[in-house]
């Protein structure tokens, strides 16, 4: 089992190396600094010592590649390319443009980011699981043909909408709770009940039709048939058999995502004005700090490639059918 | 008049140029029929392909530009053309276009939404709703206090016309299915609307659709329909122009990448070995950097290049569009790795088929047997997916257009609607009005994209129509 993880481990740092190499041609190679430099000193007309004494604050002013002016090791070391990408590997994320650690307000601004991201994943689960074993239960009625539609229906509107029509519903019209803002404790709840309301419902929809075509295509399996022939009670064949065979899918497709709960919702966030890594993101991206979003870039690849190694070994762990190869 | 297509014109009008071909083989082929045949005889199928080609058409007409001509014969000599680029579209809509209040106002309204200060006639001042310049100008003093029977009666007058336009179209389609026999002329008349089928919901939701544009588009010459935004620009108008936008950004984006994950999906799957290493990293390592935020990162980097080269485009509208055409672009980076993975896996299936055994055998060379042999077979797959996209990225343009990396803010796309909308919901009384429009254009549009997706994807992936 170690040997396995360790054997994926070693596979996902090509991957790795490969997000960090196309972050750096993206953000140095198709602008270089100079003209990042002249965008954030928003002056058409600026001075050449102006670019450089910013490069040089900001340590952007080494070359990319290879230093020629370094020595023996240094020239490979002394360059752009080490100080700002390979340091992600070792989370050693800089300072942003603006100046700020962004390391520590990573850690100050994950927290808020998962007291939204885990309520709404746990309360959709079971919300959309719930709603889809309904519908299963009534396959081929009605109940199956309308639901399927509402489903449709509430895919099909805006995730902006929900946010929008919530906050006016809920905080404006009812006065039930604040509209926005965030304050850390116990007093948080009465600002993340909204946004989590809202994030499940706007994830029903989809949700909810994907699990039903999950649990209708594992009704359809000869397991089920031989339940039914024992003569068991369509009730217990479903909830009995049915759910916990499907489980299997259905969490170990949770699982890659859950390290990523840590990044945050981004529209979520910034509607909400809760300072997670969500709106953090956005922040920079509308103040085009160019060193938040690399990194931003790069965490969120490394939590998704862990995701992908904890769905791996969550499949082996669940279904014993699954080899490790 | 002098025509000037902008890029993504082009693209589209090479997309309409495709699919005519593509409907031309089609129609040749009876295999690649049947399942289209099975799209169109669903209720569901016919109903939301009417709506959805009303939305192609407002996008098509909306794609062609043209700089109108101010003076025919200017004492020069030759022509003088205006700088404006207008399309097709802004010309049949040009009361909507032209009539341009100076700031909010209700949907029907008479009068601004927001008091000012006004002068009196006989000196002096009083503070009210200003009247619009526009609206409900033909109004006599008496009406304008209550203008409700004129506006049923303008709507009531539009949706006849609207009316007159299906008739017209109903009775030339049966002429032509009855091949001019008068007696066949009435029975096809009968089947048409009275015999359940999908002819009759076509026929039926084209009426619908007739009478709505109709009493609208009569509407529209006397007030605002949908009131006005911020500047006095008509709510309806913008809302009708983002459908282009939207279309575009739904089309374009798969269109763009296509090529890309044909060759490398089919390679990867035709060849194994290293090609189907390096193409499976390829597509793992951008598959593992979340879209948005490849997207925002690829966006920055644009709105770089474009502020240090703004030389490099000509005009205003020029540059929106090449926004516009970088982020379908860059919309594509992350979004063909879904279809890339599915082409490589449906390859790897079919390579081990007989026939491709036998052409193996009879020397036929590789490449001739990915064209020949492969492509026809997954086609599928690409038009399924292409389907399948289109409203996720109609969804997606609204929140990029909200995160700041999205359309240029000169461009009208919804989502630039909701995001202005977004401070008119703060203020008090509310101005809701953009906001339900740029929603019910929206809604409707990705609703029929997802039941016509439903459709198409039964029609043409039996495994799937067999599992549910």
């Amino acid at each position: 089992m170690i040997a396995y993880i360790v054997r994926r481990f070693l596979y996902a740092m090509p991957i790795l190396i490969g997000v960090n190499l196309i972050t750096f041609l993206l953000f140095f190679t198709v602008n270089p600094p100079d003209d990042m430099a002249r965008l954030y000193l928003g002056n058409k007309h600026i001075k050449q010592e102006q670019i450089d004494s910013w490069k040089a604050e900001h340590g952007y002013d080494k070359p990319l590649f290879y230093n020629t002016d370094g020595l023996g090791v240094e020239k490979f070391t002394d360059t752009i390319f080490v100080d700002k990408s390979l340091s992600l590997f070792v989370f050693d994320f800089g300072r942003s443009d603006a100046g700020r650690d962004i390391s520590y307000d990573i850690s100050q601004r994950m927290w808020p980011s998962l007291a939204i991201a885990v309520p709404t994943l746990i309360v959709g689960l079971l919300c959309n699981i719930t709603f889809a074993l309904l519908i299963a239960f009534f396959r081929a009625s009605y109940i199956d043909y309308w639901g399927v539609i509402l489903c449709v229906m509430m895919m099909s509107v805006s995730g902006l909408f929900y946010i929008i029509g919530g906050q006016f519903l809920i905080g404006k019209l009812l006065h039930l709770v604040p509209i926005s803002g965030y304050s850390p404790g116990t007093d948080a709840i009465k600002f993340l009940v909204l946004p989590v309301i809202i994030g499940v419902i706007s994830g029903i929809g989809g949700g909810t039709r994907f699990y039903r075509t999950l649990f209708l295509e594992e009704m359809g399996k000869d397991y089920v048939r031989t339940a039914r022939a024992k003569g068991l009670s369509e009730r217990t064949v479903l909830f009995k058999h049915v759910l916990r065979n499907a489980l299997i899918p259905i969490l170990t497709g949770v699982v890659v995502v859950l390290p990523s709960l840590f990044m945050g919702s981004l529209i979520l966030e910034s509607f909400f004005a809760i300072p997670g890594l969500g709106s953090y993101t956005i922040d920079a991206i509308r103040g085009q700090d160019f060193a938040i979003v690399r990194s931003m870039v790069f965490l969120g690849a490394f939590l998704y490639i862990i995701g992908l190694l904890l769905t791996d070994i969550s499949y082996t762990l669940a279904d014993p059918r699954v080899r490790l190869s | 008049m002098n025509l000037h297509f902008l890029l993504t014109d082009y693209l589209i009008w090479f997309l309409v140029v495709v699919s005519v071909f593509y409907a031309v083989y089609v129609s040749r082929h009876e295999y690649l029929l049947a399942p289209w045949r099975q799209v169109l005889h669903s209720h569901v199928g016919a109903a939301t392909g009417v709506v959805l080609a009303a939305y192609v058409c407002i996008g098509l007409l909306d794609s062609v530009h043209y700089y109108p001509t101010v003076q025919a014969d200017s004492p020069e000599g030759g022509v003088v053309v205006s700088t404006e680029l207008l399309s097709v579209f802004d010309v049949i809509v040009t009361p909507m276009r032209t009539q341009v209040e100076t700031t909010y106002s209700k949907p029907f309204a008479l009068h601004s939404f927001s008091k000012k200060t006004l002068e009196l006639d006989g000196g002096g001042q009083v503070r009210s709703y200003p009247r619009l310049k526009y609206a409900g100008s033909h109004l006599g003093a008496e009406d304008s206090a209550a203008p409700c029977a004129d506006i049923l009666w303008k709507g009531f007058t539009g949706a006849l016309y609207g009316l007159d336009a299906w008739l017209v179209l109903l009775i030339l389609l049966c002429l032509i299915r009855a091949r001019g026999a008068p007696l066949e002329f009435l029975q096809q008349l009968k089947n048409t609307l009275l015999k359940s089928s999908a002819l009759r919901t076509a026929s039926l939701v084209t009426l619908l659709l007739f009478l709505i544009v109709g009493a609208t588009y009569y509407l529209s010459g006397y007030y605002h329909v949908w009131g006005t935004d911020k500047v006095g620009y008509d709510v309806f108008y913008i809302t009708l122009k983002s459908i282009r936008t939207g279309l575009v950004i739904g089309t374009l984006t798969t269109l763009v990448m296509l090529p890309l994950a044909l060759i490398l999906g089919m390679s990867a799957g035709y060849f194994k070995g290293w090609v189907d290493d390096v193409v499976q990293y390829l597509y793992t390592t951008l598959n593992s950097i979340p879209g948005i935020l490849l997207i925002a990162a690829a966006v920055l980097m644009l709105d770089v290049y474009m502020y240090n080269h703004a030389d490099q485009f000509t005009s205003v509208i020029e540059r929106a569009d090449w926004r516009l055409f970088f982020i379908c672009l860059i919309l594509g980076i992350t979004n063909w790795t879904g279809l890339c993975r599915l082409l490589r896996a449906e390859t790897l299936k079919l390579r081990e088929m007989d026939y491709v055994n036998a052409a193996t055998a009879f020397g036929v060379r590789n490449r001739t047997i990915l064209i020949r042999h492969l492509l026809p077979n997954v086609m599928h797959l690409v038009l399924i997916s292409i389907v399948l996209d289109f409203s996720g990225l109609v969804l997606a343009e609204a929140v990029l257009s909200y995160v700041g990396i999205g359309v240029d803010p000169t461009t009208h796309s919804w989502g630039n609607m909701i995001n202005s909308a977004r401070l008119e919901m703060a203020r008090e009384p509310m101005v809701w009005w953009a906001l339900t429009s740029s929603f019910i254009a929206m809604f409707i549009l990705v609703l029929c994209a997802n039941l016509f997706t439903d459709v198409v994807r039964d029609a043409f992936d039996p495994r799937l129509r067999e599992r549910t």
